[in-house]
């Protein structure tokens, strides 16, 4: 499988292993990206309702 | 106004019952970590079959293995710009705050695969045809679409009041949809560099088994992952529309709120 020319991928290397690093690289960078998003809504939400106590009802967030 | 968007007085019909950004929430917290390992995992699988064990094109070499993320992402640009459409519909006609919210979350998933989409591309287009890029109707249409993805992000945040932005957004949306077919026989219609579609031809598809399969894992994966990533951010939409809501509660009871943060 994996053998010495493997990295070299025939001679595409410069190609190939760019197109990998760069499509994980960007589909990684917007998961943490809506991650943060999500985390930091949920704590707004959390934090305003904690701040006004009787509109702690409808829990919809997690 | 307590940030739970109600369905409609009076009108309990079957869309505005599932919408229902409560049942959206439990719905949507139970599935997304499947989608998210489902998506994860078959990606993973997808992509080290394609780069290790899918044999080396006889004509192309190793440079085929740039197809493995190249295609997926295009299917996921091109399926991702549909599911924005219906959703910018679905909130044009019933104006539904959950579609709106989903619309919001997909356009920047399918901006960043059809990024991807141009970029592996571009890197396989250089050794195979020797050009980085050609103004030709299958790569200048996907370049359409990465710049209607980027609009409609760009016109999704340029009011103040976020509600307001849905509806030219949506309309962006809709009339950027006639893009998709052009894309897709773009191949047909005009002479292009870029070769017409092999995995989705009528009758036997037009590339070997030992390419198709890993190709398609990585497709699905990359299917999950676009709706766990959807998901996720159309949460986030939600909860953000609850925290301008309670914002705007606490604006309008400055007294009120004092007093039970005090109390």
């Amino acid at each position: 499988m994996i053998d010495s020319g493997f990295w070299a991928m025939g001679g595409h290397a410069a190609y190939v292993w760019p197109s990998y690093a760069i499509g994980v690289g960007l589909i990684v960078a917007l998961a943490v990206a809506s991650w943060r998003g999500y985390i930091a809504a949920r704590d707004d939400v959390a934090r305003l309702e904690a701040e006004s106590p009787r509109r702690r009802r409808g829990q919809q967030g997690s | 106004m307590d940030g739970t968007p109600a369905p409609i007085p009076g009108r309990g019909n079957a869309l505005h019952r599932f919408a229902n950004p409560g049942r959206f929430m439990r719905f949507s917290g139970a599935v997304l970590p499947w989608l998210a390992l489902a998506g994860l995992s078959l990606s993973v699988i997808g992509l080290g079959w394609g780069l290790v064990l899918a044999p080396r094109d006889w004509q192309q070499g190793d440079t085929v293995r740039i197809m493995f993320i190249h295609v997926p992402a295009a299917w996921m640009a091109m399926g991702g710009y549909v599911g924005l459409a219906i959703a910018s519909f679905v909130g044009l006609v019933w104006r539904h705050p959950l579609a709106d919210i989903s619309a919001r979350g997909i356009a920047p998933i399918g901006a960043v695969f059809t990024a991807i989409c141009l970029i592996t591309g571009s890197l396989w287009g250089k050794p195979m045809w020797g050009t980085w890029w050609v103004w030709d109707a299958r790569l200048t249409s996907v370049l359409v679409l990465f710049f209607l993805y980027l609009g409609h992000i760009a016109l999704s945040n340029a009011f103040d009041d976020i509600e307001r932005a849905a509806r030219p957004a949506a309309i962006l949306a809709l009339i950027g949809a006639v893009n998709v077919p052009i894309i897709k026989f773009s191949v047909d219609w005009w002479n292009t560099l870029h070769q017409p579609a092999s995995v989705t031809r009528i009758g036997a598809p037009g590339i070997h088994v030992d390419i198709l399969q890993p190709l398609l894992v990585t497709a699905m994966g990359f299917l999950f992952v676009f709706a766990a990533l959807a998901l996720l951010r159309t949460r986030a939409g939600i909860l953000e529309r609850r925290a301008r809501a309670l914002m705007a509660a606490r604006a309008a009871e400055p007294a009120a709120a004092a007093a039970t943060v005090t109390a």
